[in-house]
């Protein structure tokens, strides 16, 4: 094979391969700027931390025929509203938390991570925690000390993680709040907890 | 020359004897990746298995990072191995080269160690800087994440510099710009941020830009490297497959990070730009099948070193098939809403890091251990018909496909019953877990996990053996031409 022509020479691909990989990390870095400014806190896809003083709901939309979360009435966590820094504060521990205790290699949060233990996109929201009355308690409870908790028929269980009354609040929080993010529709076809009055 | 057979570093360069060290160590956190997915497998059979001693969380962590930490030593390895070679010149900085392999590893060590021993901490920054940062992958503390990258810079410095005075070849040119973009993507990932979205935006340019860009424009430069060593394939034609490669991963790569992006909180627009440019990735990986059987099989080539080639072989295959088709498999966001985050992405996180990487380190390995005996025969005709380098690579790759096919099944199982049907909750979670489809599929990947682990053993007990005492020496690369 002849390695004369324009199309099979070093020169030609090596020009290329420089000017494919600059583009496209030109329109990666504009996509970026963008995508940036859509996902900061307090955006429609992405609510401010004080949104747990609210109801939330993930809701079939018509016309984008995924189920989308719903802002809805007043609902304060643990019946006390917070200002927008308490609540920043609140979730910030939580997230702090369900690092440092490694949530991330057993469950996924928002579809990633380890595949032990269910996705939490929208624990906040599962029928587990029975109703809507007790949850809070519920998911206090369970995440201080799972080990001795129902989990399921195999025998796979949670373990008690140290995680003090305070992280736990924050752990909930947090939960609360991700449930809020507008994930286009992951998880699909979710069924929630009854939370009409 | 000493004689043929001994493993003595005085066949090596200085690059090389520092690549050694680098090899070794790498084939040794192979093994832990090897042991702790074993026992987390096992978790998944016998959930009461070490339960309050060993989590499924802390062995799957060791797993992961046992595995990014591996490949990246097999990768530095690598660049060490062949820099002299390629600029013909010493390495500039061999003795600093020496000091940060010592750091970097005695690093490795601790936060292994910490990883085992304390395992968690409470809530607070400090938890993230000393003892696991919580984020997949890339979970080493923050201080190990300052030392890695004083760590990378130093490394990279050395091979700039060593290019610089001496030859500055194609290869040369890619794995210098490709280098610099591995570890600076790696800052990307060294903040916190309590915004969920924007973590995992971020997240993903680690881990994303390092396994599906520029982790693969690095180990197209080894193969680049090791076609020319084991086959004597011209450099011009290997060259401008680099550039070819480097043009079609990147082109394919650098967007295809939007398939990330479809349940994070991202905008919409993702699902058309991640989808499109994903279903474009598979396509430089082809051309790397291609490229492989093109030049092995019809240029009638005489091959150095067989093992190395099979592996180079077994390379291009698993990176086709489990980076490309697996992951092509199910990168459509239609059907990654149900498969994201379900055993599909295990099946083919699998078969991908295997054949897109472990397979040519090892390659490498081959190429090392040749050398290191004094450049021995290592072709056709070994003691035993070299039965251990064979049976190693048959019991590693099928026992890999087999895990990756169990998980697979698996993976249909959860995506239908717990995604589509039951919709992701709880109930549907374990509705999935505990069927008997699902649980089939983890005892499977299991047995064939014991398989891959007899294949590793053999693996570590033939790189010790093989070419000792061989008397005849190496028949250069060369082709029928």
């Amino acid at each position: 094979m002849s390695t004369d022509q324009w199309w099979a020479s070093e020169s030609f691909w090596r020009k290329t391969a420089i000017w494919v990989t600059g583009g496209s990390f030109v329109v990666l870095m504009l996509l970026t700027m963008d995508t940036i400014s859509q996902i900061s806190v307090g955006t429609t896809r992405v609510p401010a931390y004080s949104v747990i003083n609210h109801r939330i709901e993930y809701k079939f939309d018509e016309q984008r025929r995924v189920q989308v979360p719903v802002i809805g009435a007043k609902e304060p966590l643990f019946g006390k509203e917070l200002n927008e820094e308490e609540a920043e504060a609140l979730v910030k521990l939580g997230k702090l938390t369900t690092q440092s205790k490694n949530c991330m290699n057993c469950h996924t949060l928002l579809g990633n991570g380890a595949y032990y233990a269910p996705d939490l996109t929208k624990a906040w929201l599962d029928q587990y925690w029975g109703t809507k009355e007790i949850r809070e308690e519920q998911m206090l409870a369970f995440i201080k000390d799972p080990s001795d908790k129902l989990h399921n028929s195999m025998g796979r269980r949670m373990p008690k993680l140290d995680i003090t009354d305070e992280e736990a609040r924050g752990v909930v929080a947090f939960l609360k709040w991700m449930s809020s993010i507008d994930t286009n529709g992951f998880p699909y076809n979710f069924k929630s907890i009854e939370q009409e009055k | 020359m000493a004689t043929p057979g001994i493993c003595d570093s005085a066949n090596l360069n200085g690059g090389q004897k520092l690549a050694v060290k680098y090899f070794i160590v790498a084939i040794t956190l192979f093994g832990a990746q090897v042991l702790f997915g074993m026992l987390a497998g096992l978790q998944y059979l016998y959930p009461d298995f070490l339960y309050g001693v060993l989590d499924f969380s802390v062995n799957r962590m060791v797993h992961i990072n046992a595995l990014v930490v591996w490949m990246l030593y097999g990768f530095l390895g690598s660049v060490y191995w062949l820099l002299e070679e390629e600029s013909q010149h010493e390495v500039v900085g061999l003795k600093l080269g020496n000091l940060i392999f010592w750091v970097l590893t005695a690093a490795v060590t601790v936060v292994v160690l910490v990883y085992l021993f304390v395992q968690i901490g409470p809530g607070k920054e400090s938890s993230i800087w000393l003892i696991n940062e919580g984020r997949e992958y890339i979970e080493a503390p923050r201080w190990a994440d300052i030392g890695i990258v004083v760590s990378v810079l130093v490394v990279f410095f050395n091979v700039a510099a060593t290019f610089s005075k001496g030859r500055y070849t194609g290869i040369a040119g890619v794995l210098v710009l490709d280098m610099l973009a591995l570890f600076g993507i790696y800052l990307a990932g060294m903040f916190y941020t309590t915004n969920i979205s924007i973590d995992q935006y971020w997240w993903w340019w680690v881990i994303h830009l390092w396994v599906e860009a520029t982790w693969e424009v690095m180990v197209a430069c080894i193969m680049a490297y090791g076609l020319m060593k084991v086959l004597g394939v011209r450099r011009k034609i290997v060259e401008t497959w680099l550039y070819i490669e480097v043009a079609l991963m990147f082109g394919s790569g650098i967007l295809g990070l939007g398939h990330h992006y479809f349940w994070i909180g991202t905008p919409e627009y993702w699902f058309s730009i991640g989808g499109f440019f994903s279903a474009l990735e598979p396509i430089p990986l082809v051309a790397m099948v291609v490229h492989a059987v093109f030049d092995a099989g019809a240029r009638h080539a005489k091959n150095s070193n067989h093992p190395t080639m099979a592996w180079l072989i077994a390379h291009a295959f698993g990176n086709f098939f489990g980076a490309g088709v697996w992951g092509f498999m199910h990168t459509l966001p239609q059907i990654n809403l149900y498969t994201h985050g379900t055993q599909w992405s295990a099946s083919h996180g699998h078969l991908a890091f295997f054949g897109a990487y472990a397979t040519i380190i090892i390659a490498m390995f081959y190429l090392a251990v040749q050398k290191w005996r004094g450049d021995v025969w290592m072709s056709g005709e070994l003691p035993g018909n070299g039965w251990k380098w064979k049976w190693s690579l048959g019991l590693l790759n099928l026992g890999m496909v087999g895990m990756t096919m169990s998980m697979l099944v698996s993976g249909y199982v959860q995506s239908q019953i717990e995604r589509a049907i039951e919709g992701s909750s709880w109930i549907g979670y374990f509705a999935a877990q505990g069927h008997p489809w699902f649980v089939q599929g983890m005892w499977w990947r299991e047995l064939f996990g014991v398989m891959f682990t007899l294949g590793f053993v053999l693996l570590v007990w033939d790189l010790m053996t093989i070419g000792r005492g061989e008397k005849r020496v190496l028949v250069p690369a060369a082709l029928d031409e």
